[in-house]
C-alpha cells in the first residue's frame, strides 16, 4: 500500500484484476509448502545488466547512472518488448486508462496514460528530493537520506535499503551473508535486490 | 506492338477488361471484413489495448503472431521469383508476378500489425526520433522497409512492358495511369537491355534482404533470455518457415486465380507439381528444424524450458501444437509424395493446410513462452476477444483486397515474359542444353545473349 500511495499506482478494479491486469510495482510472490508459507516481495530488481533495456527501441527504459532502471512514460511507445524480455515480469502495462483524476495523488510522481509500460523506480523521486535537500544544506548525500516507500513502511523491517557499493554499509554486510541469494542469479542479469533465506539450510533458489 | 502479337495472350487481359458480378461480391465481402477490423481497431485506439485479451504475463498475442506470419508469407514472392529467375527456371514465367504481388501487399499488412500492437501508435515517430539501434525492433524496421522498397521496385520493373501493352490496347479513364506508369516504354533494344539488367541486379539483391528480414524477425524472440525463445536456431528456423509458408500462399493464390479466370492454359499441372515438390522439400526441412529445436530443448531439460515444452506437448497448448504438426507435416507429406495425378488439387489442399499450420506455429512460439513465466506469477490463459479476431479478419481482408485490385489493374501473368519464353526461351534452352553436352559449343557470352534477346523482342 505504501508503494501504491507513493507512486500513484492505479487500482485497476476487480474486473480488470480478474483478467490479469493488476498493476503492483511490488508484487508479493507466495510460496506455500506443507511446513511453511514464504513471501517474496518482488519489486523491479533493478538489474545491473537488465534484459529489458537492451530491447527497448526508443530509449524509453534505460539504466540510469545511479543504477536505477528508469522508464520514460512520455516516450514509451507501448510495444511491450521490455515486458516480454523481463524474466521477472517486473513491468506493468496500462491496458486502459486506469489513472483517473483523484484527490490525494503524490504530486512528485507522474501519472501514467493508457498504453505505456510502468515499473518500480526505487522511488527515484525521493532520491531527487534528497539530493536537492542535501545541496540546499551544502553537504554530501549520506546514507539514510533516501529510502524508498516500501523499506520505510515495512513494519517488521524486512526490507533493508542502502548503498551496496559502500563496503561498510548494512546492506553490503547483509549481501555478503551466506543466507543471501538473488532471483534468477544464473541468468546473469545481476539484480540489485538481494533476498535472505531463514537459515543457510533453507538456501535454494 | 500490334494486336496480332497480343492475339494468343489476349486472355491475360480479360481480368482487367471484364468485371463480372463475382468481383463485386468479393469486394463486398472483403469490405465487410475490413469494416469489422476497422471498428475493432477504432475501439482499441479509443479505449486502449485493454479491450483485447492480452494481459500480464501474456503481453503479446495475436498481433505479434500475425506480424511474424504475414512477414513470413512475404517470402513467397520475391525470394521464390528471384531464385527461379536466377536459376533460369523456364517454368517460372507465369508465376513470378503473382508471387511478387503477394510479397509487396503482405509486407504492408505485416508491418501494420506492429502498428496495431503498439499501446501508443501516436508515438510511432519516436522510433525515428529516439531510435535505439541496439533493439531488434529497429533491425526489423530497417530490414522490412528495405525489403518493401526492393520488392516494390522488383515488382514494378518487369511490369513496365506490360503496362505499355495496356496503354496501347486500352482506352478509357485508366489510360492516363498506364501512360504515366509505362514511363515511355516502347520496347526498343536499348530499353529491353536496361530492363533485363535491372531485373537481374535486383533479383540478386533481394535474396539477401529477404533472408535478413525473417532472421531479424526471429531475433525479436531469440535475443531475449526467455525459455524456448533464446535459441540459436531461430534465425534459419524462421527463414525456412517463412519460405515454407510463402510457397504455400503462392500455390493457394495460383489455384484461386486459375479457377476464377480460367488460366488453365497458363497455370498447368506441371507448375503446381514443381512447386509441390519445392513445398515437400520445405515440409521436410521445417520438420527437421522443429525436431532439432525441441529435441535439444528436451535433452537440456532445464526446468524453465521444460515448463514451456510440456505446456505445448500435453499442457493447455496441446491442441494448437498438435494441429500444427498435422497441418505442417502429416497432411502435406501424405498429399505431396505422389503428384502424378491431381497435382493441382493436392498441392492446393496441402498449401491451405500449411498456411494454417504456419500460423499456428507462430502462435506456438509467441504465446506459450509468455504464458509460463519464470516466477510463480498468477497464470491466465490468453483468449483473444472479438477485437483481435476482427483485426485479424480485417488484415486478411485488406491483403486479399489489395491483391484483387492489383489483378483488376495489371496483368497478373506477365504477358511479355510469356511471349519472351515462346520466342526466345525455347531456343535459348536448347542452345544452353547443347553447351552442357561434351560435344557442345562453348557457352556464349552473357552480353551477347542479352543482346540477342532484346533484338528478338523488337
Amino acid at each position: 500500500m505504501a508503494c501504491k500511495a507513493e507512486n500513484n499506482v492505479p487500482a485497476v478494479g476487480a474486473r480488470e484484476a480478474a483478467r490479469g491486469r493488476t498493476i503492483s510495482w511490488m508484487h508479493v510472490l507466495v510460496e506455500e509448502s506443507e511446513e511453511r508459507t514464504r513471501f517474496l516481495p518482488c519489486p523491479c530488481l533493478q538489474c545491473d545488466d537488465p534484459p529489458c533495456t537492451k530491447v527497448c527501441p526508443v530509449y524509453a527504459t534505460y539504466r540510469n547512472p545511479e543504477g536505477i532502471v528508469a522508464q520514460v512514460y512520455a516516450r514509451c511507445i507501448g510495444c511491450r518488448f521490455c515486458m516480454a524480455a523481463c524474466p521477472y515480469n517486473a513491468k506493468y502495462f496500462n491496458w486502459l486508462t486506469y489513472q483517473k483524476d483523484a484527490p490525494g495523488q503524490n504530486p512528485d510522481v507522474s501519472v501514467r496514460p493508457k498504453g505505456v509500460v510502468e515499473k518500480c523506480t526505487f522511488c527515484h523521486h525521493r532520491l531527487q528530493k534528497a539530493r536537492e535537500r542535501a545541496r540546499a544544506e551544502r553537504r554530501e548525500l549520506v546514507a539514510g537520506d533516501y529510502v524508498p516507500a516500501c523499506a520505510e513502511a515495512c513494519p517488521t523491517r524486512a526490507i533493508a535499503f542502502g548503498d551496496l557499493s559502500d563496503e561498510s554499509s548494512d546492506v553490503a554486510r547483509l549481501a555478503r551473508s551466506p543466507r543471501a541469494f538473488r532471483l534468477g542469479e544464473a541468468l546473469g542479469t545481476k539484480p540489485k535486490v538481494i533476498y535472505l533465506v531463514e537459515t543457510e539450510a533453507h538456501r535454494r533458489v | 506492338m500490334s494486336d496480332a502479337t497480343l492475339g494468343r495472350d489476349a486472355a491475360l487481359l480479360v481480368p482487367i477488361v471484364k468485371t463480372g458480378r463475382g468481383f463485386y461480391v468479393t469486394v463486398t465481402i472483403l469490405g465487410l471484413l475490413i469494416a469489422w477490423g476497422a471498428v475493432a481497431y477504432w475501439t482499441q485506439f479509443d479505449q486502449g489495448l485493454g479491450v483485447t485479451g492480452l494481459h500480464q504475463p501474456v503481453s503479446w498475442g495475436f498481433y505479434v503472431t500475425n506480424f511474424v506470419f504475414f512477414i513470413g508469407i512475404s517470402h513467397a514472392g520475391t525470394l521464390i521469383s528471384a531464385i527461379l529467375r536466377l536459376t533460369k527456371a523456364e517454368w517460372r514465367r507465369p508465376i513470378t508476378r503473382m508471387a511478387e504481388v503477394i510479397t509487396v501487399m503482405v509486407l504492408l499488412i505485416g508491418a501494420g500489425q506492429i502498428l496495431i500492437d503498439l499501446g501508443r501508435p501516436d508515438r510511432l515517430m519516436n522510433i525515428f526520433r529516439y531510435g535505439r539501434y541496439q533493439s531488434p525492433l529497429l533491425w526489423d524496421a530497417t530490414s522490412i522497409s528495405a525489403y518493401f522498397f526492393a520488392s516494390t521496385v522488383y515488382l514494378y520493373l518487369p511490369l513496365i512492358p506490360d503496362i505499355a501493352i495496356l496503354r496501347d490496347h486500352l482506352g478509357g479513364k485508366r489510360r492516363f495511369l498506364y501512360s504515366v506508369l509505362a514511363m515511355g516504354w516502347t520496347g526498343t533494344e536499348h530499353q529491353q537491355k536496361i530492363l533485363n539488367r535491372a531485373i537481374a541486379i535486383l533479383a540478386v539483391m533481394v535474396i539477401p534482404i529477404a533472408v535478413s528480414v525473417h532472421t531479424v524477425v526471429s531475433f525479436v524472440f531469440s535475443m531475449t533470455i526467455q525459455p524456448m525463445w533464446h535459441s540459436t536456431i531461430f534465425g534459419p528456423y524462421f527463414v525456412a518457415g517463412a519460405i515454407f509458408s510463402g510457397i504455400a500462399a503462392l500455390i493457394v493464390a495460383m489455384g484461386i486465380i486459375r479457377r476464377i479466370y480460367h488460366f488453365e492454359a497458363y497455370l498447368k499441372p506441371i507448375h503446381f507439381r514443381y512447386l509441390g515438390y519445392l513445398l515437400l522439400v520445405m515440409t521436410l526441412l521445417w520438420f527437421y528444424l522443429t525436431f532439432a529445436e525441441y529435441l535439444t530443448g528436451y535433452y537440456g531439460s532445464e526446468p524453465e524450458e521444460m515448463k514451456v515444452f510440456w505446456s505445448k506437448f500435453t499442457g493447455p497448448f496441446w491442441p494448437f501444437f498438435w494441429a500444427m504438426v498435422v497441418c505442417n507435416l502429416v497432411i502435406p507429406l501424405i498429399l505431396l509424395v505422389r503428384l502424378r495425378h491431381h497435382a493441382v488439387g493436392k498441392t492446393v489442399v496441402a498449401s491451405i493446410s500449411v498456411v494454417i499450420g504456419m500460423w499456428l506455429e507462430r502462435f506456438n512460439i509467441v504465446v506459450p513462452t509468455l504464458s509460463n513465466p519464470r516466477l510463480p506469477f498468477p497464470e491466465g490463459q490468453y483468449w483473444p476477444t472479438w477485437i483481435e479476431w476482427g483485426e485479424t479478419a480485417g488484415s486478411f481482408g485488406l491483403f486479399i483486397l489489395f491483391y484483387v485490385i492489383f489483378v483488376k489493374l495489371f496483368p497478373i501473368i506477365s504477358i511479355w515474359e510469356i511471349r519472351e519464353g515462346r520466342e526466345v526461351g525455347v531456343k535459348e534452352v536448347e542452345e544452353r542444353l547443347l553447351t552442357y553436352l561434351p560435344d557442345g559449343a562453348e557457352p556464349e557470352r552473357a552480353h551477347d545473349r542479352a543482346h540477342d534477346r532484346a533484338r528478338a523482342l523488337t
